[in-house]
């Protein structure tokens, strides 16, 4: 029922690898193939090298990056909470991360340097994670953490709407509105800089819960006389969500079903098995945000698409038909 | 304090309140090598709860040897089948039963030639050889016990302590699972069971510990503890016994009016 792990691997890493090489060579700048490869390798053509090293490649990195954390996250998630519902902005981290940002734009502070926007949104992602860890406290169960996340959702979704409603400022309201439809247009390597150190920790973190993970299959109590420590697991998982869904959100705004969906297309993939659904949920991630960033730019190249909104159009029919699915397994 | 190598569980004065509620009341006993305890009482006596703080699963007073380990030394001390069999993803038999390898696994590695032998072992033991690949969710609720059973062999633990591990199989099953755990006990492994079919209790345990209200009422061979004023005071019922060359026969006939 499930295909071997290497070969899954392979064929993930391979999928990853065309879209990533397609990702670089789709751009308005109409460039052949030559000419990219040269100038992104080795820097010939003054203009080319500029579209492929500074516009390019960072956009198609972060795509990778931001797939990547929320597969990941997502997967995690599931298997924490041993629901296949369950998606990284459960816990408030998205929600607040881009609270920070509209606070950011709406008080012009995003204006100030390049950075200001991501670091923002930032301060609002470990904001939330110090609310959801004290309302979720060190001996909480999985039902305060869904409780607390639902609870910090709520009211970032509250503050977001109170800025916009009293906003004088039309332009500012727009960009915001934009903003929170989530895109990769027009990022920078510093953007990678800031978010990588962040992601890198997150998976660092995530990937060492699979052992744990694997033993919730037979629930907390079972899982705890295996000498897993759920309370320690739940601030691994928090701060590891946090990490990379915080970063992912600081540089690319709200970008919702990854985390939900590619899970559920890939546990059966992995004979269900958690700790091999995080790395395999990752590599997913990549591979999905890198197609979706790519149909962003071939639908309507002279419109500004959101990746967001791509996403979703794409996640929440895909999430319907996994639905419709699991209604005839789960009797 | 000496530490006796065959005492497998220690408690000395376990106790716990729920709020007013006196859950457990200065329970004290030891369980040793050779040994397959039933633990009975009528619902909500305690014994759910006694079996969980024994493991450290919950707050308690008083001492447990068990709860007094780190995590993962208490993983290779006792294995712990709860009551509810959950099973939440839809893994493979193997992978489940695998599961039993966890404590020996340092993060990341894989599983060695013993964990391989233990994991064939506790296939073996219960006859799931067929099943290997099915998928575990899709089995039926007596099969899945059979699993989970087999998970916590694989565990190779000294001390099996399982919650009521034959409610709701049938009755060939129940009485295999039964002959399982005697078989462990005189491999010179512990078992610490709670069961409510007193008669199977009577016949497969080494020795009954009696649970009421949170406090040990009777403690030793079946024949002392399964006496009828006792299961009149505890159970409210009276009992039929008949003894038979396999043992005795216990049926409870009637509950008794004044039963509090």
């Amino acid at each position: 029922m499930s295909a071997h792990p290497i070969r899954l691997a392979l064929g993930l890493v391979a999928l990853m690898a065309v879209l990533f090489a397609l990702s670089v060579l789709i751009g308005p700048a109409r460039l052949g193939l030559p000419e990219t490869l040269a100038a992104l390798l080795l820097g010939q053509g003054e203009a080319a090298t500029l579209v492929m090293r500074e516009i390019r490649l960072p956009r198609a990195l972060l795509a990778v990056m931001v797939g990547a954390s929320l597969g990941l996250s997502g997967a995690a998630m599931q298997g924490y909470l041993r629901n296949p519902l369950a998606e990284p902005g459960l816990i408030g981290v998205s929600g607040a991360a881009a609270l920070g940002a509209v606070i950011a734009l709406q008080t012009g502070f995003a204006a100030a340097f390049v950075l200001a926007l991501p670091l923002a949104a930032l301060l609002g992602a470990l904001g939330a994670v110090g609310l959801i860890l004290v309302l979720a406290g060190p001996r909480g169960s999985s039902i305060t953490l869904i409780l607390a996340g639902i609870a910090i959702s709520a009211l970032a979704g509250a503050m977001t709407a109170l800025v916009l409603n009293l906003s004088p400022n039309p332009f500012a309201a727009n960009e915001i509105v934009f903003w929170t439809m989530g895109s990769l247009t027009d990022r920078s390597f510093t953007h990678v800089a800031i978010a990588a150190p962040f992601m890198l920790v997150g998976a660092v973190l995530l990937l060492s819960l699979g052992r744990g993970l694997d033993a919730l299959t037979l629930g907390e109590d079972a899982a705890a006389t295996l000498g897993i420590s759920p309370d320690r697991m739940r601030l691994v998982l928090v701060t590891g969500v946090a990490a990379s869904v915080g970063a992912a959100t600081a540089v690319a705004g709200a970008i919702g079903f990854v985390g939900l969906v590619v899970p559920h297309i890939l546990r059966h993939f992995v004979g269900a098995r958690p700790s091999a659904l995080l790395w395999a949920s990752a590599l997913g991630g990549a591979a999905m945000v890198l197609a979706a960033d790519i149909a962003v730019r071939l639908i309507v190249p002279e419109r500004d698409l959101k990746l967001g909104v791509v996403m979703a159009l794409i996640g929440a029919p895909l999430f319907l038909h996994l639905i419709f699915r699991t209604r005839t397994e789960m009797r | 304090m000496t530490r006796d190598a065959d005492n497998l569980l220690r408690l000395d004065g376990l106790s716990l309140r729920h709020g007013a509620h006196q859950v457990l009341d200065q329970v004290s006993f030891t369980i040793g090598r050779g040994e397959c305890v039933g633990l009975i009482g009528p619902n909500g006596a305690g014994k759910t709860t006694l079996m969980r703080a024994a493991l450290g699963l919950e707050r308690h007073l008083g001492h447990s040897s068990l709860a007094a380990l780190a995590p993962a030394a208490r993983a290779r001390a006792a294995a712990f089948l709860p009551q509810a069999r959950q099973i939440v993803w839809p893994v493979s038999v193997e992978s489940l039963v695998a599961l039993g390898r966890v404590p020996y696994l340092p993060r990341g590695a894989r599983l060695q030639a013993s964990d391989h032998a233990a994991i064939e072992a506790a296939i073996d033991r219960l006859a799931l050889g067929p099943y290997r690949t099915r998928d575990a969710t899709a089995l039926s609720g007596g099969e899945q016990a059979r699993v989970l059973i087999a998970r916590a062999l694989a565990q190779q633990a000294p001390l099996l302590i399982a919650d009521e591990p034959i409610a709701g199989l049938d009755p060939a099953h129940q009485i295999a699972a039964m002959q399982l755990f005697a078989a462990l006990a005189r491999e010179n492994h512990a078992v610490l069971l709670s069961l409510h079919d007193l008669g199977l209790a009577a016949r497969y345990c080494t020795r009954l510990i009696m649970l009421h209200q949170g406090r040990v009422v009777a403690d030793g061979p079946p024949d002392a503890v399964l006496t009828p004023a006792l299961m009149a005071q505890v159970f409210g019922v009276s009992v039929w016994r008949m003894d038979t060359e396999q043992g005795p026969l216990l049926v409870p006939m009637d509950v008794l009016r004044d039963a509090g």
